[in-house]
């Protein structure tokens, strides 16, 4: 296949269809109709992301899956969208769970729906761009971009609290990608294009640039920074429990499932390829903090009363894993980092969908105020169950899987790191059963009794969530399958 | 050529409305369908490298693309300002057509100090910028913020003027080449004679005034405060603008070889304007302070340029004039039309003025520097210019910071317009907003979306 003969990519069309579907929703007038209307469009994505991975041959398909112009005026902006399998697994992720949001959050009442709705399509674009582009300035531009809209949604249809908490969000992840900005500049006088002169923001010629052991140091230090408060890692993660819990749930669905995998995903992309000497050196480090962020979140998740706070902590100590997963280096450690990536987020949008519902329906998110849902909504808590078993990383599930290939790779570094984490993965065991003792199981009180069964869409998305759980727990080879190719990429910096 | 000659007759011809017609609104249609003729005779002249009037001046005032260039973008803003504002200026006292003239006397002055060659020149700029601005400041005559903020422009800016006087004379007599052209001073890296050393000193003093850098900032909040507001916006942007613009001119071409002599002093400055503008903005409660002390904090940014002195420095200089203009034009078009000039005074504006709230929004995201505005482009830009420098990589670092506490302040306007409920249910605008203003705002936000993602529209034009 020629470039000529293609007239659109799939890159272009996963970015550039949400983007247009959001800002359609803006002219909607009726706010009953957006939902279908977001549905439908979230849904079409899917497809297309689905289509993607249906011609991920690069060999043969190439043209298909990669998109790059420059415009006229640009300055030696070039823009370069593609595909590669890393990309896909997470543009799957993407694509896979906004049409899972939409569908949970059906009933929930937002004022003027239709900004919601498009700002959540607007934000989904940001996403998909962050993870096809494919040189440093696009990369730069879609990393910033994916914040506005979350930004807003926080704000407007947010908790008490939100205006304080996304500003301290908003203001942290904008500094640490300022911080971001000049190492890539710096990169980019280093790098040699590909005629030989000049420079390039192009990912080929930042993965290729030579650059000395200081150098390397400090320019990875400002990439990690902006990656580090990301995802969050300790200590850099003081925005995220306020975040999370003021950000209405759907935000937080998206948050948590998608947009601290942008962190991750950059370390993989953006980091160890173009500084690999420096991640040797500094990696002990980072897998401490990392260690350190999963038990200090684990041991502040067992105090916690909110339901939303407590998932958050919950979050931190995973991710914690899987950045220290990333910093080992081992094939075993990658490879379950990426599926680690795509299963924690099914898993913890499943936890938030289970936490909207029981919000929507009793109005309180505290433990202490909650009990005895399970005689009222017997499968509600059946569904919640193997959720939060997922979480818990039991075997037969989706987790399972990944926490497995990453504590290999941690062990294989450090068994003491690896001791430590495991600690962490008790910790989990405690909270989240103990979260489910008191909540679904236990006496009814006032508040309990109004609870009915959830609808029938919300079963169906809550029982595709436990289907994906369980197919993935048994049978992950596609999934690992996909993302191969990457590794072994990554692999043959490090040897 | 064309711009300061028209500008000088555009100004006449407006004093001469003033006299003799008692129109309210004619000087305002003559200032915009005069600056529209400007603009084009000015790119007339970009174009075709001649302009329409012969004049011998002997190489003191010098005019390329890059001049050219700076003053299109000047009279552009000022072109943007009038439409935004031009009706604000009708409400600051009776004589409108007066104040009109000012205007484009100061213009003159603006391409005079964009062009020169000699420092005489530099200097005739800078007063013919300066005096009418003084009486601008002061034409709230009733208010006694703005007698106030008239005298202390006044003194403080004769006594700069005096520093900068001092300063050339010590240049003049110091080099020994005999010559009044900046670009052949002659001086050698190792040629730096005490009387140039301090030449050059009183010279960065008074430029740094001018463009109000700390620590010789001191009267820009008070005076940016006590002036009409839609001066104000005047003073903060395409003043701002060309000051700076003269400032790199004078160290590009006169003083360049000497960098390496006075860069640390460029450091010590950039850093001190970046950090104090930055911190002293976050405490302010009234927008039109904050927007004074903001500007400093982007005068932090403008000072790269100077810092760099490349290719990529003056390229960023244009475009960061451009997009700052621009941004600051449009946020204080709409403040003029509040009532309440403090930050809650914004709160509902989204539900009361849809157009203005999200206007509002695309300027205060292109002051802080999100990507696809034009400021982000300007302040990568500079931050381009100082990477390739390749030394004081923690003024860098220190900038960006800044740049992060800045987004502080601008966000508390955002959030007062998105998030928060107004606390009257009476409208707190001071008018109707009519349509046309409406579409200025949104064609001013177009353009700064469309320089934020191809920047090589304006920057072409450097290298025509």
């Amino acid at each position: 296949m020629n470039p000529q003969d293609v007239w659109i990519t799939f890159p272009e069309l996963l970015v550039w269809f949400p983007l247009l579907a959001g800002l359609v929703c803006f002219l909607f007038k009726d706010n009953s109709k957006v939902k279908s209307w977001v549905l439908l469009a979230s849904i079409l994505t899917l497809c297309i992301s689905f289509a993607s991975l249906y011609f991920s041959d690069d060999a043969k398909y190439l043209a298909l899956n990669k998109a790059s112009y420059t415009l006229k005026y640009m300055n030696n902006g070039s823009f370069i969208l593609g595909l590669d399998g890393m990309g896909r697994l997470l543009t799957l992720l993407t694509a896979f769970a906004f049409p899972i949001i939409f569908v949970a959050t059906y009933n929930t009442p937002y004022k003027s729906a239709k900004n919601f709705y498009g700002l959540m399509l607007l934000a989904q674009s940001g996403l998909m761009g962050v993870f096809t582009a494919m040189d440093a300035m696009s990369f730069y531009f879609f990393w910033e971009l994916a914040l506005i809209p979350v930004y807003f949604l926080s704000s407007q249809w947010g908790g008490e609290r939100r205006i304080q908490a996304t500003f301290k969000f908003f203001v942290y992840t904008f500094a640490g990608s300022l911080l971001m900005l000049i190492g890539i500049i710096y990169v980019y006088l280093h790098t040699i294009n590909i005629n030989g002169n000049g420079h390039s923001f192009a990912l080929y010629a930042f993965a290729g640039v030579r650059l000395n052991p200081t150098e390397q140091n400090w320019l990875f230090w400002l990439f990690f920074i902006a990656f580090a408060i990301k995802m969050p890692i300790f200590p850099f993660h003081t925005w995220q429990p306020d975040a999370y819990e003021q950000a209405p749930t759907a935000t937080t669905m998206v948050l948590s499932g998608i947009m601290v995998k942008m962190g991750l995903f950059a370390c993989l992309r953006w980091l160890l390829p173009i500084f690999p000497q420096a991640t040797i050196k500094f990696d002990t480090i980072i897998i401490g903090l990392s260690v350190i962020g999963m038990l200090y979140a684990s041991i502040i998740a067992l105090k916690q009363d909110d339901l939303k706070r407590l998932v958050a902590y919950s979050s931190i100590a995973h991710i914690g894993l899987m950045c220290a997963g990333i910093f080992t280096k081992t094939e075993v450690g990658l490879q379950g980092v990426m599926l680690q990536m795509f299963c924690h987020g099914i898993n913890i949008i499943g936890l938030w969908i289970v936490i909207e519902l029981i919000e929507r329906q009793t109005g309180v998110r505290k433990i202490s105020q909650l009990g005895g849902v399970a005689h009222k909504a017997p499968i509600l808590t059946i569904l919640l169950v193997v959720i939060a078993l997922a979480n818990i990383a039991l075997p037969l599930t989706n987790a399972f899987i990944g926490e497995f290939m990453l504590f290999n790779g941690l062990f294989a570094f450090n068994k003491w790191y690896a001791a430590a984490a495991g600690i962490s993965i008790i910790l989990a065991a405690v909270y989240t059963l103990n979260m489910i003792q008191k909540v679904f199981y236990g006496e009814e009180n006032s508040i309990t009794t109004a609870i009915k069964e959830i609808a029938l869409h919300e079963k169906i998305i809550l029982s595709v969530v436990v289907v994906l759980i369980f197919m993935m727990g048994v049978y992950p080879q596609p999934m690992i399958n996909l993302t191969k190719a990457t590794v072994e990429a990554l692999m043959l910096k490090f040897n | 050529m064309n711009t300061i000659l028209l500008t000088a007759f555009l100004g006449i011809v407006l004093m001469m409305i003033g006299a003799f017609s008692k129109s309210k609104t004619l000087p305002r249609f003559v200032a915009i369908g005069g600056i529209i003729v400007i603009l084009i005779a000015n790119m007339v002249e970009l174009l075709s490298q001649e302009s329409f009037f012969t004049f011998n001046v002997k190489n003191m005032l010098t005019f390329n693309s890059f001049n050219l260039a700076f003053i299109g973008v000047a009279l552009l803003c000022t072109l943007i300002y009038f439409l935004l504002s031009g009706s604000a200026i009708e409400k600051v006292g009776s004589y409108v057509a007066e104040y009109f003239a000012l205007l484009f006397f100061v213009l003159c002055g603006v391409a005079i100090s964009a062009t020169f060659n000699t420092l005489l020149m530099l200097f005739i700029g800078i007063e013919i910028i300066s005096i009418p601005l003084y009486i601008l400041t002061g034409s709230d005559k009733r208010n006694l913020k703005s007698n106030e903020a008239a005298l202390k422009y006044f003194l403080m800016g004769a006594f700069s003027t005096g520093i900068m006087l001092m300063g050339i004379a010590f240049i003049y007599g110091g080099n020994d080449q005999a010559t009044f052209y900046i670009s052949q001073l002659g001086f050698g890296v190792g040629k730096m004679s005490p009387l140039i050393a301090i030449g050059l000193v009183l010279l960065l003093i008074s430029m740094s005034f001018k463009v109000s850098a700390v620590p010789f900032h001191f009267w820009t909040p008070d005076v940016y405060d006590g002036a009409p507001t839609v001066f104000t916006s005047f003073m903060a942007t395409t003043v701002k603008a060309a000051g700076f613009f003269a400032f790199l001119r004078l160290f590009d071409n006169g003083f360049g070889v000497l960098q390496p002599q006075w860069q640390k002093l460029i450091v010590l400055i950039t850093a001190a304007t970046l950090v104090l503008g930055n911190l002293t903005a976050v405490f302010q409660q009234s927008v039109k302070r904050m927007l004074a002390y903001s500007s400093i904090a982007q005068a932090g940014f403008m000072l790269f340029a100077v810092f760099a002195l490349n290719e990529k420095a003056k390229e960023g200089l244009i475009l960061y004039a451009a997009a700052y203009s621009l941004a600051t034009i449009g946020i204080f078009a709409i403040l003029i039309k509040m009532k309440d000039y403090t930050i809650d005074g914004f709160n509902g504006l989204a539900k009361k003025q849809p157009v203005l709230a999200v206007t509002g929004l695309v300027f205060l995201l292109s002051l802080t520097g999100v990507p696809l505005t034009a400021g982000f482009q300007s302040k990568f830009y500079m931050l381009m210019a100082a990477a390739e420098v390749g030394s004081y990589t923690w003024l860098i670092i220190l900038a960006v910071l800044c740049a992060a506490i800045s987004a502080y302040y601008y966000f508390k306007i955002i959030q007062a317009i998105f998030f928060k409920e107004a606390s009257s249910a009476e409208g707190d605008l001071t008018e109707v907003i009519t349509t046309a203003f409406k579409l200025m705002l949104i064609i001013t936000a177009v353009l700064i979306i469309l320089l934020g993602v191809m920047p090589g529209l304006l920057t072409d034009w450097l290298y025509y």
